[in-house]
């Protein structure tokens, strides 16, 4: 084993300068002076003003942030549900299509899925009316379907690894089944449904292919207008945005981090007196 | 323990209703419509293709079914290559990700347990920031007056600045830098569970260390990377993003002729059947995956 420490060490240190050295970049030079972004010409914060006064950027984070968060309710309720069903219900008539449905989203490319949800929202305009046109509407029904899956995911692990003698205990002294799921099921699984919030709050407000699909005029999101800047070549407001966006998601998931941490060191506490 | 009557009869059909009846209408749903669609012919309408089935004046229903696309996608070298030039990178790109992704996850799994919890972390930190910020990154770094040329010219080991972006390199960079952390948490996973006394075992009978991991280590940890290598190359397959930025316009992808074919030729029929022929080729190794993850549910269970 000793032997082949240096060469895992190499591979990890490696590893972790190659995912994090570009991040490192994209701030450092966000706060260059000059508009060629890779010839450093002095420190300035210019840039972050600019990001400021660009009206059409911020209309599309509010629109970004508006969908996400909206995504992001829809998706827990909808995947706890989906969780529910596959690990509280080993048999029923759909499980293994539920099972496909619910796995697939994960790997299936964007460009499928934007345009296949594309192609059924015009059809369900010509034949029933509904959604009338495309824009927040049909991106936030998109983005859930396949938030829905991640959060699924994350909360089946925690289901399926959950202590059911409590559940059990509270059966056995008459509680009502949906009285047992809100006070003793939903505060044991609360940090998953947490991290499943977070995580489909990220995934729509990072989604460039399906949006493009699926949005229409006069609906365009934050990263469709980084995409149409970033094609243009490289530029320090650019730089700037992301910048704020690293910051703050690492803060977001460090916060919830801590939270976590400290609800499963209570839980262990409160398990180990009683 | 007795079985737990979890929720009213009511309660029980509306669980598996809902997020049925969801994904049955916006994730299962559409492919009808996708086939639809690739069945008919292009039209200079809104939306820009014919119906399949369209009722005549004199109130005859009349069917044209079209294969005119699927035809064209298997004559024109252009669509076959991209069909076949998506499959070998994404294969290239996926073999790379294990190769550097292996021995992280290695490297984790045998860290002491008080340092496994945040390099998992960091692992999964940049899955969070956004993808198409960190695609755009490598643009600055790998362009003709980038970061990197700039070091290797200012360090004397090049003359000339490389050209890196733009090419299938930078591609296959860019694809190797954004699914990285979906293969070393698969192999984390396999990895952290294996049984240490095999290992011991094998030394004590004289096995040397780089066959006691061929022979024990990577056939036990098969599962992961089966898993990982797959949620890589599915998606990679159909990746638009990365081609679009960093590729040159030699690197044909799927992903971005289905793009082409919808935004800026309108030919919704021609990118419907494409993402028919990319959704046929991605049920193997989806079936695959499925397959591994079922068998490592049943292991932990």
């Amino acid at each position: 084993m000793k032997r082949r420490f240096p060469l895992l060490m190499t591979a990890l240190v490696f590893g972790y300068a190659f995912l994090y050295g570009p991040i490192l970049s994209l701030i450092v030079y966000s706060f260059n002076e000059s508009r060629l972004v890779t010839v450093w010409a002095g420190f300035s914060t210019k840039w972050y003003g600019e990001l400021l006064h660009n009206q059409q950027l911020l209309d599309a984070a509010w629109l970004s942030v508006k969908v996400a968060s909206m995504t992001a309710t829809l998706a827990v309720v909808l995947g706890t549900l989906a969780a529910l069903a596959l690990v509280r219900f080993r048999r029923f008539r759909g499980r293994a299509t539920l099972q496909v449905m619910v796995t697939a989203p994960l790997v299936m490319p964007e460009v499928i899925i934007g345009l296949s949800l594309l192609l059924l929202f015009v059809a369900m305009q010509d034949s029933i009316g509904w959604p009338d046109g495309r824009g927040q509407l049909t991106i936030t029904l998109a983005h859930t379907t396949f938030a829905m899956a991640y959060v699924t995911v994350v909360v089946q692990s925690r289901l399926a690894h959950m202590d059911r003698s409590l559940e059990e205990a509270a059966l056995d002294l008459g509680a009502r089944p949906l009285k047992v799921f809100f006070a003793i099921t939903l505060p044991l699984i609360a940090p998953a449904l947490l991290a499943g919030w977070l995580l489909a709050f990220t995934l729509s407000l990072d989604d460039l292919v399906v949006a493009s699909f699926v949005s229409g005029p006069g609906a365009t999101t934050l990263p469709m207008v980084v995409y149409s800047s970033v094609r243009l070549g490289v530029s320090p407001e650019i730089n700037a945005l992301a910048t704020i966006i690293v910051l703050l998601v690492s803060s977001a998931v460090a916060i919830a981090g801590v939270l976590l941490y400290r609800q499963e060191k209570r839980a262990q506490r409160e398990q180990n007196l009683g | 323990m007795r079985r737990l009557p979890l929720s009213l009869p009511r309660g029980r059909g509306l669980i598996i209703g809902v997020p049925w009846f969801w994904l049955g209408l916006f994730f299962l749903l559409p492919f009808l419509f996708v086939l639809k669609i690739s069945l008919s012919e292009p039209a200079l309408a809104q939306p820009p293709y014919l119906d399949l089935i369209r009722e005549m004046q004199d109130g005859l229903v009349s069917i044209s079914i079209n294969f005119g696309n699927y035809l064209l996608l298997w004559e024109d070298p252009l669509y076959r290559g991209a069909l076949f030039g998506s499959l070998q990178i994404a294969a290239v790109s996926t073999l790379f990700c294990l190769l550097l992704g292996y021995p992280m996850a290695y490297a984790i799994a045998r860290a002491p347990n008080h340092w496994r919890l945040p390099l998992l972390m960091l692992i999964i930190l940049p899955f969070w920031t956004s993808f198409l910020i960190r695609v755009y990154a490598w643009i600055g770094i790998l362009k003709g007056n980038g970061l990197l040329n700039n070091f290797l010219l200012w360090s004397g080991l090049i003359d000339q600045p490389l050209e890196i972006l733009h090419t299938p390199l930078a591609v296959y960079i860019g694809i190797v830098y954004s699914y990285l952390p979906f293969v070393v948490l698969p192999l984390y996973a396999t990895l952290v569970r294996l049984d240490l006394t095999l290992l011991e075992a094998a030394a004590d009978l004289g096995c040397r260390p780089w066959k006691q991991f061929l022979t024990i280590t990577l056939p036990l940890s098969l599962p992961g990377v089966i898993a990982g290598g797959m949620l890589v190359f599915i998606p990679v397959v159909g990746e638009f993003v990365i081609p679009d930025l960093l590729g040159g316009p030699d690197t044909l992808m799927i992903g971005k002729l289905m793009w082409t074919e919808f935004f800026s030729n309108k030919d919704w029929p021609l990118a419907s059947s494409l993402a028919a022929v990319l959704l046929v080729v991605l049920i193997i190794p989806f079936v695959a995956l499925r397959h591994f993850e079922q068998r490592s549910e049943e292991d932990a269970a």
